[in-house]
């Protein structure tokens, strides 16, 4: 998983002397995947994916630091990043910049009805990482209502679950399903899709 | 041991098997054959530490070149931009891709003889997934990464030596460039000018990976140059290095080009903002910026000076000056003398049309601006070149026997920024640019193309000829004694040699992609070869979506790697 491998870096500089035996070597060349570091296994809460029941904190803008809630957006704006809480124990999943998403507000009867119930009265969060490269999607086609990534013009359709609708991205931007919880945007279940770039082998 | 397995594997698909029966013994790459590269052979990005891209090799030339024919093709099984140089050394042949995959390959057969590929953590931004190519020093192979390690490498075997964090990913440093070596040194620099970083060359020992020097780009307070940053904009200025440096071995002098000051809007850092958009001399031994040269100061159009200068003696006023030549992406031709002490301005002249400077210095260099043509926080502006400039990466060449420079160039296309104010965020986008209509770029009316391969003659400081493509040039560029030019870069995916005293296409190739990869030449047995790899992608294919959206058009440029070899049948 992700974490670990900032974790690596604890010992930034340090040099790894891995002259391995070739056969070990001829072993690692046997395997037919890339192994998942140990210390994946073990998350630390703010590096873990928003989980059922997290609410969302605006991360920009004049709400900054604040609980989300739908009236503090309004209809179709620019979409702001926005990290998951746990109300219990009050970590902030700031851990990965994969937990970001960007969220924004929305006619609900708009979208395409399979997405719809992923919306908390119009509030929908998209992850804010790009399937291509995995750069912010950060930019804002304000007439198209699309969001926009401004590495490599990958746009994505916010009324249509994230689909790629120009740009290399090969994969529509993973959905946060959200539901409100007493007037406070919560996550109601993790990440529909995978998050971040895919890379190839 | 186990930490190296998490972060790349080594396939030996046919180490010992079929690569090695063929393949004569590993000839290492001393550092008097870096010096004086045999022309049998391709040993560093640009061939040679005067970055000429030239070749004395004359066996194709002008009169047999229609009879060139794939010899054999590769494919990298990746996407993205395959801008690397295959790099040959007597029969070994290591090219580096997108995503950090090295091929070690027979050169004579085509066969695989290991294949690294680096494990690249999940959290990590690419904004320019592509890799320039690996520099080889004695039994060894170096690759910078994109998520800022150097890695070592056994040439003969792929298994890694070392490897060390040059910077923190995560903090939006990463590598795309080819290292340099010299002085037993293996020197690099970072990229992630729109993340917020403060750029800088490190050098690390070539057999122990211990670090030699680290030298930034933007001085820090007190030291010379910090009083053209107001505040902390130092620590978050950019100005990154991400390609290869010239060396000129007698100066012992690195000279690099650095990119432009971030935020890109100027008004966001008030001053020269030394030392973006420049050329830097650096000892390569101590790493000390002996002098420098600022191609231009505050920049506000994303225009990076990041190509080195070419080494080029030259002409003036019946006078041999010891100098060097830059293409700039500020669309000006720069002529500069180069001594122990100093970089000295010799002269300057646009070679696209360039509507922001209004004069230059003739003694400095220094250029004035026209201020109705520089974008700043909340003011919108046009410009021309666009930010792309009239020369992006891909590099110029040189041939010193018939003293032309060959420019792969972009007319005609201009940009439109407006700057938005944008806090920093440690790894997170930088920028701050506002939105444009059409995505603030648009070509120029009454105009006909765009791309232009072209030919300067550096003793007269004029142009000989310009070949002029409709589609965008995103191509590097290789020169022979055959009197030829070899490139690709437009978007029709052809490779073509040109005649290098006319800009004719002599002879050309469809690939499977569009070209911007670094082409190459070298001989086996006495044959002469060249190959480059097919891969459209990065900054080629996002100029292609503006122009589709600037021409109301869709054209489609397929993408995927292959490397190709050439050669005249026997």
């Amino acid at each position: 998983m992700t974490g670990s491998n900032k974790e690596d870096l604890a010992g930034k500089g340090e040099i790894k002397n891995t002259r391995l035996s070739r056969r070990t070597i001829f072993k690692m060349g046997l395997v037919t995947g890339v192994a998942v570091p140990m210390s994946a296994l073990g998350q630390p809460p703010a590096r873990m994916r928003p989980q059922p029941g997290d609410q969302l904190v605006f991360e920009e803008g004049p709400n900054q630091d604040a609980l989300v809630r739908p009236e503090l957006l309004s209809l179709e704006q620019r979409p702001v990043s926005a990290m998951a809480r746990d109300p219990s124990t009050g970590v902030l999943r700031d851990g990965s910049r994969l937990n970001r998403v960007m969220i924004t507000r929305i006619n609900t009867e708009k979208m395409s009805q399979r997405y719809q119930s992923n919306a908390a009265d119009g509030v929908i969060a998209y992850s804010a990482v790009c399937t291509h490269t995995g750069c912010d999607v950060i930019n804002w086609d304000e007439g198209r209502l699309r969001m926009a990534c401004p590495c490599h013009e990958s746009q994505f359709d916010i009324y249509d679950g994230g689909k790629v609708v120009g740009g290399p991205a090969p994969r529509p931007l993973a959905m946060l399903p959200l539901e409100l919880v007493e007037g406070i945007v919560t996550v109601a279940a993790e990440f529909r899709g995978r998050v971040g770039f895919t890379q190839q082998f | 041991m186990f930490n190296r397995i998490t972060t790349s594997i080594v396939f030996l698909l046919c180490s010992g098997f079929l690569g090695a029966q063929s393949l004569p013994p590993y000839n290492p790459v001393t550092a008097e054959r870096l010096l004086n590269p045999e022309e049998s052979n391709w040993l560093m990005y640009r061939g040679s530490y005067d970055s000429h891209g030239f070749s004395t090799l004359e066996q194709i030339n002008r009169d047999n070149v229609k009879g060139l024919v794939p010899v054999w093709s590769f494919s990298t099984g990746l996407r993205e931009g395959h801008q690397a140089p295959p790099i040959v050394n007597d029969g070994y042949m290591y090219v580096s891709t997108p995503q950090n995959h090295i091929l070690a390959i027979n050169a004579r057969t085509g066969d695989l003889i290991w294949r690294y590929i680096r494990y690249l953590p999940d959290d990590l931004q690419q904004f320019h997934p592509t890799n320039r190519g690996v520099a080889l020093f004695e039994d060894r192979v170096y690759l910078a990464t994109v998520d800022a390690y150097l890695v070592s490498l056994d040439a003969l075997t792929g298994e890694v030596i070392w490897e060390v964090a040059v910077e923190d990913y995560y903090n939006g440093y990463y590598m795309t460039m080819a290292p340099l070596v010299a002085d037993g040194k293996v020197m690099v620099g970072v990229s992630g000018g729109e993340l917020g970083i403060r750029g800088f060359v490190a050098a690390y020992d070539a057999m122990s990976g211990e670090q030699a020097w680290k030298t930034f780009t933007i001085p820090a307070p007190g030291e010379p140059g910090s009083e053209s940053w107001p505040g902390d904009t130092w620590k978050t200025g950019g100005v990154p290095v991400w390609l290869t440096g010239s060396f000129d071995p007698e100066l012992n002098l690195a000279y690099w080009g650095t990119g432009n000051g971030g935020p890109w809007m100027g008004d966001t850092r008030p001053g020269d903002n030394l030392y973006s958009s420049s050329v830097i001399a650096l000892d390569v031994t101590t790493g000390e910026l002996k002098n420098h040269h600022q191609y231009h100061w505050n920049d506000s159009w994303d225009w990076d000076e990041v190509s080195a200068p070419l080494l080029i003696d030259f002409e003036r006023d019946g006078n041999t000056v010891n100098g060097m030549v830059h293409p700039g992406r500020n669309g000006y031709l720069w002529f500069l003398e180069r001594e122990a002490d100093a970089i000295n301005f010799v002269d300057a002249n646009p070679y696209v049309y360039q509507d922001v400077f209004t004069s230059i210095d003739a003694v400095t260099g220094r250029p004035e601006y026209d201020m109705s043509k520089k974008p700043g926080t909340g003011y919108e502006a046009s410009f021309c070149p666009s930010l792309w400039g009239g020369k992006d990466w891909p590099p110029a060449a040189f041939n010193p026997e018939s003293r032309l420079l060959f420019i792969p160039a972009n007319d005609n296309v201009c940009s439109t920024m407006v700057g938005e104010e944008i806090q920093y965020s440690p790894g997170r986008s930088y920028i701050g640019r506002g939105t444009s209509e059409n995505g603030g770029f648009f070509v120029r009316p009454g105009t006909n193309h765009v791309g232009e391969l072209q030919a300067w003659n550096v003793d007269t400081g004029e142009r000989v000829w310009t070949t002029t493509f409709e589609s965008q040039n995103w191509g590097p560029v290789l020169a022979t004694a055959g009197d030829l030019i070899f490139m690709g870069g437009t978007n029709d995916r052809y490779f073509c040699a040109f005649d290098a005293d006319t800009g004719e296409i002599l002879w050309q190739q469809r690939t499977n992609s569009g070209i911007t990869g670094v082409p190459v030449t070298y001989t086996l047995d006495g044959k002469q070869y060249v190959a480059v790899q097919s891969g459209w992608g990065v900054d080629a294919q996002r100029e292609q979506n503006l122009l589709n959206m600037a021409k109301g058009e869709q054209h489609y440029v397929p993408q995927g790697g292959v490397i190709w070899v050439f050669a005249l049948p026997d």
